[in-house]
């Protein structure tokens, strides 16, 4: 029954998804769909904890009662349990937040529409996640981008379209790679499971189309991550979609993303392959240096606060591939974690702009002026949402940051630990111009009779407020599995 | 646990923050519940330094483990528990300032004040008691923040270029030098526990020392240091009793506070001599001294001249901590104490001539002495304890620190000390004389004394600087935990000077 678990986890989204245009009303889809959510999120909770506490700290379930490696195989180490569980933890809230918000934000004849991509997406999300089987984890990505190219267009403003194209365009080019390196390695090596790949993989020296099929592989996903250069997707595509997508998006498909990155890197290839014999960490450790300034100089001149929320997310993005590329159990535990601590950080300011753009219907920073006194939930709920992106001690922030700096002296690479600090100022510039925004700039005319967001909005959000704080003091559940999951993958 | 006193100094402010909040309609039940807190903070302190004596080390609190080996957790030391003291029984006095002074002055938003000010207090606490690096950082930063409102108070174009001013040389020192150098040493040594004797083993390499060395003092923005100090002349937009909270109650002794117990638990006077990077930042705390006093001599500004003589002061404890012979030291801790007393006396004074005339500028200030006579008389006492004569308080860290110096044959430190006194002396004497003999220039409409209750504040703080000249004996007794070997200081006192 266990181990059936975490197929439901990805079945129940995948079955829903179609039923909601079945029953196409708006208040039943939406019950529907907090009912679907809520199960989910159940099962991945379960799982994690079941997992994490298990002896092997696997679980494994053979699709269709085939054994692996010629069935397709799907199985949860403490990582894959704890990335499904905050996509599943992420999709709850944002449904719960979303009434709302979607109502305004996007066509009344487009709503069911909505829920269905959403559904979607989170089953790709969490298929990802959940297989063991390289050929799915393209099946599933495909399935969650798709539906993502559909949920970013579904916003009322026409750049939207365009930013969905854009997305479209660079996320089917990075889909492409991924299927040509992992048809590459089938051709070679005439197996699909991931472990079964890496033990084979590992038996081979030299081989041309291996590393071939790395270099796909790799920077296929380096695209889905957003990592620099192949960022340009990202901020139009986080900026023009509907709050809510951009919240779940946000906080979900890059870190998925990541997870294949270090998934594929670390089981199939190995991590003396891809870290010793080809020096990814080398261009990965360059490449992420590069996006964390890159991302908060430009979030620095934004004038949009969704555009600044997306170029912060960029930077953010470095600091997770930044603890992969020192490849060890330290750094590992502190991208993992920064995974965990983002997707909380970022889903809660997106879903605050989302108040605020529900009042103001517009998210540039010179209409919110002087809300701090309107709305002085929401706007203390973006403070601490900002604290936390910069790293304040207390906040979760602090705990990753705490985490990245210890693997950079474990190694002894001061200049990282100079760079980190540093973009800690950046982004206390860029935080600190909302702040000021908000809190003292005179208010418009029109922002005075402003009324603070709705409780349906403000619970939930205000929860995942909360937990920034408590991730920062309470740090059994971002640092402590972590540092497990990331023993499990390195091995210490 | 529950029983601890030193859980009540913890949330006694908390408590206290929750009671002003729900009674933000009602100003002056809002104002009681301030009173009140101070006044259970200050018992509460008063009852902890009482148990402590008896509890001896023990009294500790973990809260929560951050990382492995690193809880978030607080225990009770000589130095902390005179920090508690001096924080807690400064906020009585300047909550009954700041009551006249917010009302007399109108300003706005007067509940956020209150709040953010008791927000401070209770870090402030935290911050003191705090018994290892990180929950030290942790309230550092919290302290930071929560002054950034009260020194924007005003909202206005100056509050916010100050403001911006006074985050970024905080927020970035601390961010980026204090926290590494917090990091490296948890990375060097597994622990952040402040330790008597330091926490560094003996074959650590005394290069990497003397880097850390320098990234901890130049981490800790607080503490003013030249070139970290223009933060401190720009937050003089802010009210006067936050400019009080700000040099006297709680930033800036947090800095040197921090510098302090850096010095003493995490390097250890031992450790330190052996680095060469010492010696080369007493003199930069030297110059610093000296500079700070040229810049406090050109200043017109009387808020500003303060705040330069405010950087001298601290710059007084980061010299003397470095020194490292245990008659500086004390100095050092001293003078955190008594440096307060003298300052907030200075500052309530300026805040109370602006209340009453609006007078900012020391070139105003002829004759003011006629008609104020109670404010100057107490701007002369803390003057008098600033240059550090007796019998004010100031003359008595000045001593330890002096004997510290010329038992150490440290002959830059000295002549640091006498050409600062001649400085100090200088640029607070005028102001006294101006104001009691010095014709005004011209007459002016209204020639009135600053309200009660503020005379009150202030003849309360510049009383407590004269007595604290006469009755400093515990407060050395109780720091004399802060030495390995307490026998070092007591044979070092010479018998007669004893006060």
């Amino acid at each position: 029954m266990l181990n059936q678990l975490i197929v439901l986890q990805v079945v129940i989204p995948l079955i829903a998804a179609p039923l909601c245009i079945i029953l196409s009303n708006a208040k039943l889809v939406r019950a529907f769909v907090i009912f679907v959510c809520t199960a989910s999120f159940s099962i991945s909770a379960y799982l994690l904890y079941f997992v994490s506490t298990s002896t092997t700290k696997t679980i494994s379930y053979a699709l269709g009662g085939w054994a692996a490696p010629f069935g397709i195989e799907y199985r949860m180490d403490i990582m894959s349990a704890l990335i499904g569980l905050i996509v599943s933890f992420i999709a709850l809230i944002v449904i719960l937040y979303g009434k709302r918000s979607i109502l305004q934000e996007i066509p009344e004849k487009k709503i069911t529409l909505f829920y269905t991509a959403f559904l979607l997406c989170l089953t790709g999300l969490l298929g990802i996640t959940a297989t063991g089987d390289a050929f799915n984890v393209f099946v599933f990505l495909e399935i969650s981008s798709l539906a993502s190219y559909a949920l970013i267009s579904l916003g009322k403003s026409r750049a939207c379209l365009l930013a969905a194209f854009r997305y479209l365009i660079m996320g089917t080019v990075g889909a492409t790679f991924i299927l040509i390196g992992i048809g590459l390695l089938y051709a070679h090596t005439g197996t699909l499971n991931i472990y079964d790949l890496g033990e084979k993989v590992a038996k081979l020296h030299d081989i041309r189309t291996i590393y071939v099929a790395y270099a796909f592989i790799v920077i296929g996903l380096a695209i889905k991550v957003a990592l620099f250069p192949f960022h340009l997707w990202l901020p139009k595509a986080y900026s023009e979609s509907p709050t809510v997508v951009s919240a779940f998006l946000a906080g979900t498909a890059t870190k998925v993303a990541i997870y294949a990155l270090i998934r594929f890197t670390t089981a199939i290839f190995g991590i003396k392959f891809s870290f010793t014999t080809l020096q990814l960490d080398v261009i990965l450790l360059v490449l992420s240096i590069i996006t964390i300034l890159y991302g908060s100089l430009v979030a620095i001149f934004q004038t949009d606060i969704k555009r600044l929320m997306a170029y912060s997310s960029i930077a953010q993005i470095g600091y997770m591939t930044l603890g992969l590329s020192l490849i060890s159990v330290l750094g590992l535990q502190a991208s993992l974690a920064h995974i965990f601590n983002h997707a909380i950080i970022k889903t809660s300011l997106f879903l605050l702009i989302g108040c605020l753009v529900l009042r103001m219907s517009s998210s540039k920073l010179s209409d919110l002026q002087g809300l701090g006194k309107a709305m002085p939930f929401t706007s203390a709920g973006i403070v601490i949402g900002g604290f936390s992106l910069i790293g304040i001690p207390l906040t979760a922030g602090f705990v990753s940051k705490w985490y990245l700096v210890l693997a950079a002296l474990e190694q002894n690479q001061w200049w990282i630990v100079a760079v980190i600090l540093f973009a800690s100022l950046l982004a206390v510039v860029y935080v600190w111009k909302i702040i000021e925004v908000l809190y003292f700039k005179p208010a418009k005319e029109t922002n005075v009779a402003v009324k603070e967001a709705p409780l349906s909005m403000l619970i939930p959000v205000m929860f995942l407020v909360f937990l920034n704080i408590y991730f920062g003091i309470e740090t059994s559940l971002n640092a402590g599995i972590t540092k497990a999951a990331a023993m499990q993958i390195i091995g210490s | 646990m529950l029983t601890n006193p030193m859980l009540f100094v913890l949330l006694i402010p908390w408590v206290g923050i929750v009671f002003i909040a729900l009674s933000s309609r009602k100003a002056n039940l809002r104002e009681f519940f301030s009173i009140a807190t101070s006044l259970c903070l200050f018992v509460a302190v008063i009852f902890l330094l009482k148990n402590w004596d008896t509890a001896t080390n023990s009294s500790v609190i973990n809260l929560i483990e951050f990382a492995p080996g690193l809880q978030i957790s607080f225990r009770a030391e000589p130095l902390g528990l005179l920090f508690c003291l001096l924080a807690s029984f400064l906020w009585i006095i300047n909550t009954l300032y700041s009551i006249s002074y917010m009302r007399s002055n109108q300003e706005q938003n007067q509940t956020r004040f209150y709040i953010f000010f008791a927000v401070a207090i209770a870090s402030t606490m935290g911050l003191a008691l705090s018994s290892n690096l990180l929950t030290l950082f942790i309230f550092y930063e919290v302290l930071t923040l929560s002054t950034y409102p009260l020194v924007t108070h005003k909202g206005n174009e100056a509050a916010k270029k100050g403001g911006r001013t006074y985050l970024a040389y905080l927020l970035s020192s601390s961010i980026v030098f204090l926290l590494f150098a917090i990091l490296w040493t948890y990375h060097m040594t597994g622990t952040l526990e402040f330790t008597l004797g330091g926490v560094f083993s003996k074959t650590a390499d005394p290069i990497l020392l003397s880097v850390l060395l320098c990234l901890f003092i130049f981490g800790i923005g607080k503490a003013a240091i030249m070139p970290l100090h223009r933060w401190l002349p720009a937050a003089m937009v802010a009210p006067t009793p936050v400019s009080a909270l700000l040099h006297a109650v709680a930033v800036v002794k947090a800095g040197v506070f921090t510098v302090l117990k850096v010095v003493i638990y995490i390097f250890g006077p031992t450790t330190l001599e052996s680095i060469p990077v010492t010696e080369y930042l007493v003199y930069l705390a030297g110059f610093s001294i000296i500079l700070a006093s040229v810049f406090a001599l050109l200043q017109d500004n009387l808020k500003r001249r303060l705040a330069y003589s405010t950087v001298s002061q601290l710059s007084y404890v980061t010299m003397a901590s470095l020194l490292l012979h245990p008659l500086a030291i004390l100095a050092a801790a001293l003078h955190i104490a008594i440096h307060a007393f003298g300052k907030i006396t200075l500052f309530f004074t300026a805040g109370s001539i602006y209340t009453a005339s609006r007078k900012t500028k020391v070139s105003e200030l002829n004759g003011i002495g006629r008609y104020m006579p109670w404010t100057m008389a107490a701007f002369t006492i803390g003057a008098i304890s600033m240059i550090g004569l007796p019998p004010a308080a100031g003359f008595v860290s000045k001593w330890y620190l002096l004997l510290g110096s010329l038992k150490l044959h440290e002959w830059f430190a000295v002549g640091v000390i006498i050409l600062s006194t001649i400085l100090n002396a200088a640029y607070f004497l005028p102001v006294c004389y101006a104001a009691f003999f010095k014709k005004a220039d011209c007459i002016p409409e209204t020639q009135q004394e600053a309200p009660k209750l503020m005379v009150f504040a202030i003849m309360l703080c510049a009383t407590g600087t004269i007595a604290l000249f006469f009755f400093i004996g515990p407060l050395i007794e109780l720091l004399k935990g802060l030495f390995l070997d307490p026998t070092v200081l007591s044979l070092s006192i010479p018998s007669g000077v004893k006060p």
